[in-house]
């Protein structure tokens, strides 16, 4: 399947559009991590994964577990937009009774694979997960999202280990490398040095692509895909905050809180960026 | 002794500058505490201080099983350690640490659960603890306190870092209810009488301290008179209290934000049974697992209100006669 990478952009774009309505609706939320991962959403929903809307929990199906679950406004918007539920539903985040909470749900949200939230626990999940298909002869990929800061924790390296001895050659990890955690910059708080060779290290297979473009994040998943006998890695090398200037700029854009005009502004310099691609799309 | 200013207005200070502030106080003020984080300093207002003293106030990044057994090896090496996290980090997350690494090993560490149950409000259920106190409970000797309001906080906290074995704070980051005067001193295990009454005991602590005196107010509109004591200390329990104030009313209520399993009310139940069998209710999460939403929200949702107060505090007198 050779992808549409403009379609892709179109895709990653309208999931930032997306994710920063459903934040707007609340007032606040984790904005930076669900923009610097909406890139690889959209390669994974738009051009990868085979899965059925009206099917959410088909077993034989590709899965996604998001272990930095704080990225729920970006996955809710990647499901709206594939077709799960209907879009306007992301905007209750948080609200009373919502089916979107800050943290992916797998028994509140059609679509979402796994319960994540708590960092690290989603890596050991997805091992399971991946682990259970194999030893069930079903033929369905993995894929995990990581946060750079996340890697702090101590389960996630206990569970690449376990990955590789288990050779989870359906399994590919993608670590959100956005160089922020949390209170500020990875190389302030805990240095985790080079991704790259420690995945290595690890006995993953591994490649690292500049994770705000779709066409690197696409061609290294079809290059992941085709390894056998072990796990693969995918180092996403990108901005928190990416696609919105103010927000990368912002230092704590972790979670933000903002004015509805504020939000409004963001939005209108996506759908800006939106309408571009159309044209490009037209024109072509 | 503490002064009672409660009249249902705000404290006028968030939870979270104060304990950031007080934490940084006593970093100045003494040389052997020592403060870990695991990447939430920007939560409570530490960060910038961390910045400047990046030795005394320590980021060990997203890793709370490993800031615990930090914490237990630094009080090892002869400093008084305050370790904070959320909540359900603070306990279940890093529970086999703070119970062998500092509990068993007694290396003594102050822990701060920050957002203790329907606290964590947005962050939903993976961040709601409704057991810490349960958890907390199960360590030896441990010390647990469920903070009211800000002018409490600072007294235990100071009070904390001074004492033996683990101690486990929890503690919102919003504003509550302001309950005390400036300079209140409080003693660690002695609960505080907020209320007199004769016909029921209504033990409440943290937030539901609030919601008892908002429920007391209403019940003596009916004719229920209700002692209220702020058992801010859970464990070790301020027992005799307890105790006496059953001995007169015949009835026990215990309110908190936590499960029903393994906290206040059960320490409640645990000392009346082997004491002084009386019948006991509990206004608590009924044994199920947090959500998302406003706290206020939450708590209508999970019954951790004044109105509820009111209605099990009327059935309990009711059925004593
Ligand atoms: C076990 C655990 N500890 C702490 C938190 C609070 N927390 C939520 S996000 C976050 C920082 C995560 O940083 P990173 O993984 O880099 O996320 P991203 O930059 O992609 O948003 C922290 C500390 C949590 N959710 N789980
Ligand atoms: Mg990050």
């Amino acid at each position: 399947m050779a992808a549409d990478i403009k379609q892709l952009e179109i895709y990653a774009t309208r999931i930032r559009i997306g994710s920063l309505e459903a934040i707007k609706a609340r007032g606040f939320g984790h904005v930076g991590g669900s923009l610097s991962v909406a890139d690889t959403l959209a390669v994974l929903y738009g051009a990868v994964m085979r899965i059925d809307p009206k099917n959410p929990r088909l077993s034989q199906r590709d899965k996604m577990v998001c272990s930095k679950g704080h990225a729920g406004p970006a996955v809710y918007a990647t499901l709206a937009l594939k077709g799960f539920f209907p879009y306007e539903d992301i905007k209750t985040l948080n609200q009373p009774g919502t089916s979107f909470p800050s943290h992916c749900d797998r028994l509140k949200t059609p679509g979402v694979d796994m319960t994540t939230g708590s960092l690290g626990q989603g890596t050991s999940l997805a091992a399971g997960m991946a682990l259970g298909d194999k030893l069930k002869g079903r033929d369905s990929r993995m894929y995990l999202i990581v946060g750079d800061g996340e890697l702090n924790e101590g389960q996630p390296w206990e569970a690449f280990m376990f990955m590789s001895a288990q050779k989870l050659d359906n399994l590919t990890v993608f670590i959100d490398w956005n160089k922020k955690q949390l209170d500020g910059y990875i190389t302030d708080i805990s240095d985790p040095h080079d991704f790259k060779k420690k995945f290595e290290a690890f006995g993953f297979h591994t490649q690292q692509v500049n994770g705000n473009s779709v066409k690197e994040i696409y061609e290294a998943v079809m290059a992941a895909d085709k390894v056998r006998g072990m796990p693969r890695a995918i180092v996403l090398d990108t901005i928190k905050g990416a696609g919105v200037k103010e927000v990368e700029d912002t230092f704590s854009n972790h979670s933000m809180a903002a004015a509805p005009e504020v939000f409004d502004g963001w939005i209108e310099g996506l759908k800006e960026k939106l309408a571009a691609l159309e044209g490009e799309v037209v024109h072509a | 002794m503490p002064k009672i200013v409660y009249d249902g207005s705000n404290d006028p200070r968030a939870f979270k500058d104060v304990i950031g502030g007080t934490i940084i106080s006593l970093l100045d003020s003494d040389p052997d505490v020592i403060y870990v984080d695991a990447d939430l300093m920007s939560t409570i207002g530490t960060y910038k201080y961390h910045q400047a003293h990046p030795d005394r106030a320590i980021n060990v990044g997203v890793s709370e099983a490993n800031m615990m057994g930090v914490a237990g090896g630094l009080a090892a090496a002869g400093f008084k350690p305050i370790a904070h996290t959320f909540g359900p980090f603070a306990s279940r997350r890093s529970y086999d640490q703070a119970f062998l690494s500092a509990g068993y090993a007694q290396n003594d560490i102050t822990v701060i659960g920050t957002d203790p149950g329907v606290c964590a409000a947005f962050n939903g259920g993976t961040h709601m603890p409704f057991e810490d106190v349960a958890l907390y409970r199960a360590i030896p000797t441990a010390t647990i306190f469920d903070i009211t309001d800000t002018v409490m906080l600072e007294d235990i906290l100071r009070q904390a870092v001074n004492l033996p074995g683990v101690k486990y704070i929890r503690v919102g980051r919003k504003t509550a209810a302001k309950v005390y005067g400036i300079g209140s001193r409080f003693e660690v295990g002695q609960a505080v009488k907020l209320r007199e009454g004769k016909d029921i005991t209504i033990v409440a602590a943290g937030i539901m301290v609030h919601e008892a005196l908002q429920a007391a107010e209403t019940l003596t509109k009916e004719g229920i008179e209700a002692d209220v004591l702020d058992m801010f200390t859970i464990k070790p329990l301020d027992e005799a209290a307890l105790l006496k104030s059953a001995r007169k009313t015949g009835a026990v209520l215990a309110a908190e934000n936590h499960n029903k399993i393994g906290g206040l009310y059960a320490a409640v139940c645990e000392a009346l049974s082997r004491e002084l069998p009386t019948p006991a209710s509990f206004v608590a999460v009924n044994d199920e697992y947090g959500e998302v939403g406003p706290q206020n929200y939450l708590q209508e949702r999970f019954g951790l209100t004044a109105d509820n107060i009111v209605t099990r505090a009327r059935e309990l007198v009711k059925n004593k006669k």
